[in-house]
């Protein structure tokens, strides 16, 4: 596994297990009737489970597995890749901390527009890897 | 495909479906008179979905193509996946009747469960993190 897709897993991991932290602590203010105490961590739950976990998890697994150029010796743009990963990252803890500042909807706002700058980093990095296996024979 | 990941992608594919189902029937209370316990599913159906097949999928597949462990690992890392699976889904069955039930009818008893699944499912979370994160790693 390449090193950018250990840092994408490994921070997947991290997100996952916090984002399953606040989901118990929410499941257990429900129980004990308080569940407007549990409404301020949906945001970050959400935002950790869904973008944190999932999408990074997908990503570090694509840069690892996706057809390579060269004869397996490159994975093409990886600074695209880092790219998407440094800002990933940040809109996530941006969006996720949103209540903190008391629903200020720049928070928010800043942390999807680096999501979305992520994403498309992503998709510009690992485009031209989307390729037929005859391609990859014929460069070997 | 080692056994227990065999194990997660079966399971994980039966919740896509019932929570497909779930998803139609907390739908077709717009359109039709329905019990009081479908208006209580919608939780329920997000996390049979987000949880019972999307994030155990996950798992199955992490367990079968992360980058192996050494042979004195193994062990540990079977008996943890293990784990992972019997609390990850002991504690979704859990919730998908204690959610409902105590949205209709608070109680210690449903109070209880629910606190159960929370316990479960945040074990299950340590669990997978502990198998997975020695075998993420470059070969």
């Amino acid at each position: 596994m390449p090193r950018l897709s250990r840092w994408f897993v490994r921070a997947s991991l991290v997100y996952f297990v916090a984002g399953f932290t606040l989901g118990a602590v929410m499941l257990t203010l429900k129980a004990v009737t308080w569940p407007q105490a549990a409404g301020w961590l949906m945001t970050p739950h959400i935002e950790f489970l869904l973008i944190g976990w999932t999408v990074q998890l997908t990503m570090g697994v694509a840069f690892w597995i996706l057809p390579r150029f060269d004869g397996g010796r490159s994975r093409g743009s990886a600074g695209a890749a880092w790219l998407a990963f440094a800002l990933l990252n940040v809109g996530v803890i941006l969006a996720a901390s949103e209540p903190l500042f008391h629903g200020a909807g720049f928070t928010r706002l800043s942390g999807r527009a680096a999501e979305a700058s992520a994403v498309a980093a992503f998709c510009l990095h690992a485009w031209p890897r989307i390729r037929a296996a005859s391609a990859q024979k014929r460069e070997r | 495909m080692p056994r227990l990941t065999r194990w997660f992608i079966k399971s994980a594919l039966l919740y896509f479906a019932v929570s497909m189902l779930a998803g139609v029937a907390v739908s077709a209370q717009g359109v039709m008179r329905l019990p009081p316990v479908v208006a209580a599913l919608m939780p329920v159906y997000v996390h049979l979905f987000m949880v019972g097949w999307i994030t155990q999928m996950i798992f199955g597949v992490a367990h079968w193509m992360f980058p192996r462990v050494a042979k004195e690992s193994a062990d540990r890392v079977q008996r943890l996946a293990l784990v992972t699976y019997v609390t990850l889904n002991v504690g979704l069955l859990v919730r998908a009747v204690a959610e409902p039930a105590f949205a209709l009818r608070p109680g210690p008893v449903w109070a209880g469960m629910l606190i159960l699944s929370a316990g479960l499912q945040w074990i299950s979370a340590l669990a997978f993190v502990a198998t997975a994160w020695p075998r993420v790693r470059e070969r």
